[in-house]
């Protein structure tokens, strides 16, 4: 059994800022396999972004990786490395895409030098060559007329292609693993099946691992092998991407699964998870999720869940994998009951 | 439940003593003092005691700031000037923020060609030095009363303003919530005074607190040339008028006035920028706002 | 075969049609230099909403889909009256709206109202909650004093939220909470049309869901028509009973949701469906990939909007000279 590509052990990233702290990322563990796609689910306040920016040390003050965390790459502890050799590592190791292709592209470069930038940053090659496989890569990613376009500016280009040139630049270099950060949630559904159809294409071609953030869960099933699910800065459900849409077992998750609309069926009302998320600054005791849940009982105020294994490959942050009996007596949620809206 | 982030809207004052607590309290006291100049002031001001005898005396524990060849208390002198430095500064701001306001909403809402028309004449006259323009204006006009002196200084000081206000005016107009209140039938004038205005407030009253400043300046530079307050009034500018002409000698009837000036145009700068980190959400908010997922 | 523009459907509530819409059109001309404009080069218009005709009748949902740049966002404006539509009618219960002015724009504005996307900068950050509520009250003179703080605490019960939030500011409230403001503060003046432009897409998942029970609550409670504008299409289907899809300012299918989402006769739509990610992992659904970009607003292609991307096996060189008029 070889080593995973990527392994973060207990990750905490906590924003302090006078007396209080945020615990944006309050132990969050999982693997990235070489060559998988692992996506990690979560809405807003779930710590999903800052768990992918902590991976490459992109957290800024107040923000700050706790001790005791590890973050293992190629068998090497990243949190470990010196500027220099953590520098090497991204974009050319690990690449990262962003939501915005707008604002996370220079607007005074052309496209073109931005891609060659990262081939002249990590490699000794020179204008010429790194331009050339700028254009390269452009083509690569289905832009029509690449020659053409690398001399363009990103404003002069749609969204849909700007992403394409996140992509490339997240490429050029063949890394070992990408980082999507929401890459498609900005887009029209059309363009987001043509870019999806081309990080798949690609990953395939370079043998790539893919550790994709996002809410969409119509985007998990699609592209997705594995799934860790996040609430509350911790992860509070994982499994295989077919075992999770199957068999949910953590009441988030089953309650994210209900409240999406779907296309196929015409459900009358659709159920939703009452209440908001907590803020990071304090945490409820026991289980995060237990004023939200339908099926909280007196032990998820006291004592917080640890992750149980609940089925092959498959984890749950529930006391119900132990009490599963619980689970036949739901009832209104505490959120619910205090008559709070969202 | 709302969404409970503490910290995330300091008071403003707590901001602004934050940031400036000892400019605020500079301006505090010379605005505490010009108000009660009749009570503090150890002489009267125009009283000339003893021209010969106690003319031009360095400063001492009984004339703190000496005094002047007319043998006038150099304090009590500046105690007075400040109510003549502070009200002009005070009053002229106050006009060019009415005017400079009113005119850049009304280009901004309107839009179009009225604001466009609007927008050329406020170029030109930005293109003329307020200095220049002001003693051009003066110099013709011989020895002109302080209101029409603070009614000049007011009408030459509010085209930038009213191109911030225009300005953002025009960012505004477009926004939902004023897309929503026209949606529930608001007027123009009511869109204005009740949506776009109180979001433009924090820009109009950085600009005042810095427009104060610079008033006092140039009124002190106006005065000194003899072109400002005219006597018997005396500003601070006129005092170091005053002196002018023996500051080798008798250095402090210029000096004082003078660090009084720069004392509270820099109290002012001081006040100004701390308002606007004050008012600015990134600078003052907490970081945790970004940190959302 | 049912015509869009009479009332051969299966509501038989009324017989007239609460908005009926006919042959809107927005064009938003391109700005050029004073120069250009003076030697009279031509630079043309975007035609944001290209003769765009429907009806709604009263008590309905029309869901419009379609995806940036189709146009929908402006036909909501421009039925608002928030932007004003370059030709066209507009008529809201016997009274075409695009022609009133002054008092009388005024009094019809209470009766169409708007909910908007971004929860963020939807609400006045200066002003409370409650008094943002109340503008509308204010403005028809529905209601003063004490009434009306009433009447607002009430309303802000009904969809969801404590009464005394009246007095907060709205940085204190989370984006779903201040969608659930939004809604009030469009029903207090008891319209009897929401244009809800985008409202939900702004949200998490789960707060969308509340979201989206509490506008269909409200429409069973008050009889409200909703005009539904938005990008994410499961939302649409859940929530409209019909739905019109735009593609370059003009409405290319328009039928019952239950019709348009299991069979689609417009290749567009189909594009379009089977583009939309399913939860359900190891489908592989034929998904039919669109290649390009639509084409620019700024020179509609003459004949269907949509032949420069259509996959049908039947597209022909008919398709690019006549356009395809309307039929369900």
């Amino acid at each position: 059994m070889t080593d995973p590509l990527l392994s973060i052990r207990d990750l905490r990233t906590y924003f302090h800022d006078g007396g209080l702290v945020a615990r944006a990322v309050d132990g969050v563990s999982f693997d990235v396999a070489a060559g998988e796609t692992v996506a990690v689910v979560g809405e807003s306040g779930s710590g999903k972004s800052v768990t992918a920016l902590s991976i490459l040390r992109l957290v800024r003050p107040p923000g700050r990786i706790e001790d005791g965390s590890s973050v293992r790459f190629e068998d090497r502890e990243l949190l470990e490395l010196g500027d220099v050799d953590m520098r090497h590592i991204r974009g050319n190791r690990i690449a990262m895409i962003f939501q915005e292709p707008m604002s996370a592209l220079n607007p005074v470069l052309t496209v073109g030098e931005q891609i060659a930038e990262v081939v002249r940053v990590h490699t000794d090659a020179s204008h010429h060559d790194a331009w050339e496989r700028a254009v390269e890569m452009l083509a690569l990613t289905g832009i029509s007329d690449p020659r053409d376009r690398a001399s363009e500016y990103p404003h002069q280009l749609s969204g849909g292609m700007r992403q394409r040139v996140m992509i490339a630049m997240a490429f050029v270099l063949k890394p070992a693993l990408l980082i999507a950060d929401e890459p498609t949630t900005a887009l029209d559904v059309t363009i987001q099946a043509q870019i999806l159809e081309l990080l798949q294409r690609l990953q395939a071609q370079l043998g790539m691992a893919v550790l994709l953030i996002t809410h969409d869960l119509g985007v998990v099933a699609e592209v997705a092998d594995r799934v860790v699910v996040m609430y509350g800065g911790e992860v509070v459900e994982r499994a295989t991407v077919t075992e999770l849409f199957a068999a949910p077992q953590h009441p988030y998750t089953e309650g994210l699964m209900s409240a999406m609309p779907r296309l196929d069926r015409n459900t009358e009302r659709l159920v939703t998870i009452p209440g908001v998320v907590p803020p990071a600054t304090a945490w409820p005791s026991g289980c995060r999720f237990r004023d939200r849940c339908s099926h909280a009982w007196d032990r998820c105020a006291i004592e917080h869940p640890p992750l149980y294994p609940v089925g092959d490959g498959h984890e749950s942050r529930c006391h119900l994998a132990v009490e599963p009996l619980r689970r036949a007596e739901s009832h209104t949620p505490l959120t619910a009951r205090a008559g709070a809206g969202s | 439940m709302a969404a409970d982030v503490p910290g995330e809207r300091p008071h403003w004052t707590r901001a602004i003593i934050r940031h400036a607590g000892i400019a605020s309290a500079v301006i505090a006291v010379i605005i505490m003092v010009a108000l009660l100049a009749p009570w503090v002031a150890p002489y009267d001001p125009i009283a000339q005691p003893d021209i010969v005898g106690l003319k031009n005396l360095a400063p001492s524990l009984s004339h703190p700031f000496g005094t002047d060849s007319f043998s006038r208390d150099v304090l009590s002198r500046c105690i007075y000037g400040a109510r003549i430095s502070l009200s002009v500064a005070a009053l002229a701001t106050a006009i060019a923020i009415t005017l400079g306001t009113l005119y850049g909403a009304i280009a901004g809402y309107v839009g179009g060609t009225v604001d466009a028309i609007l927008m050329r004449i406020v170029d030109a006259a930005l293109s003329i030095p307020r200095v220049l323009l002001l003693i051009a204006i003066l110099a013709l006009w011989n020895g002109l009363p302080l209101w029409l002196l603070i009614v000049v200084l007011g009408a030459t000081g509010w085209f930038g303003l009213s191109r911030m206000v225009r300005a953002q005016v025009l960012s505004m107009r477009e926004l939902d919530f004023v897309a929503a209140a026209r949606a529930l039938g608001a007027s123009g004038p009511r869109i204005l005074l009740r949506h776009i205005l109180p979001n433009v407030l924090p820009t109009i009253i950085v600009a005042a607190t810095l427009g104060v400043g610079h008033v006092i300046i140039l009124e002190a530079g106006l005065s000194y040339l003899g072109l400002g307050v005219q006597p018997p009034s005396a500003s601070w500018g006129s005092i170091i008028q005053d002196g002018a002409d023996q500051i080798g000698a008798a250095w402090w009837i210029s000096l004082f006035p003078g660090l009084l000036i720069v004392t509270t145009a820099i109290a002012c700068n001081s006040l100004g920028d701390a308002l606007r980190a004050a008012f600015d959400p990134r600078e003052s908010a907490v970081t945790m706002a970004e940190l959302d997922s | 075969m049912t015509d869009t523009r009479t009332d051969a459907r299966t509501d038989a509530r009324t017989d007239t049609p609460l908005l009926h819409v006919t042959r809107l059109r927005k064009d938003f001309p391109i700005r050029q230099g004073w120069q250009q404009s003076l030697l009279r080069r031509d630079a043309g218009a975007i035609r944001a909403v290209n003769d765009v005709s429907f009806d709604i009748a009263r008590g309905e949902t029309l869901g419009v889909v379609g995806e940036s740049g189709c146009g929908k966002t402006t036909m909501g404006r421009a039925i608002l009256r928030l932007t004003e539509p370059t030709s066209g009618a507009v008529v809201f219960d016997g009274v075409d709206v695009a022609t009133l002015r002054g008092a009388a724009l005024r009094s019809m504005r209470r009766k169409m109202q708007v909910v908007f996307q971004d929860p963020f900068s939807s609400l006045n950050p200066r002003m409370t909650v409650g008094a943002a509520v109340k503008e509308g009250m204010l403005i028809h003179h529905l209601a003063e004093g004490r009434a009306a703080d009433h009447r607002v605490k009430t309303l802000f019960e009904e969809v969801g939220l404590s009464a005394d939030y009246a007095s907060r500011y709205p940085h204190e409230f989370s984006g779903g909470q201040r969608q659930r403001i939004g809604v009030a503060r469009a029903l207090l003046v008891e319209p009897d049309l929401i244009v809800c432009d985008e409202p939900v897409s702004a949200l998490d998942v789960s707060v969308q869901a509340q979201v989206i029970n509490l506008l269909q609550d409200l429409q069973r409670g008050r009889g409200l028509t909703y005009l539904f504008i938005a990008h994410d299409l499961s939302v649409v289907r859940h929530i409209a009973d019909r739905v019109a899809v735009m593609y370059l300012g003009r409405i290319v299918e328009i039928a019952p949701a239950a019709d348009l989402y299991s069979d689609p006769t417009m290749p567009y739509t189909q594009a379009l469906l089977s583009a939309v990610p399913r939860p359900e992992p190891g489908r592989r659904t034929a998904r039919i990939v669109l290649q390009g970009e639509p084409p620019s607003p700024a020179n509609p292609p003459p004949g269907c909007v949509f032949y420069s991307r259509c996959q049908h096996p039947l597209k022909d060189e008919d398709c690019t000279r006549i356009v395809p008029p309307l039929e369900e």
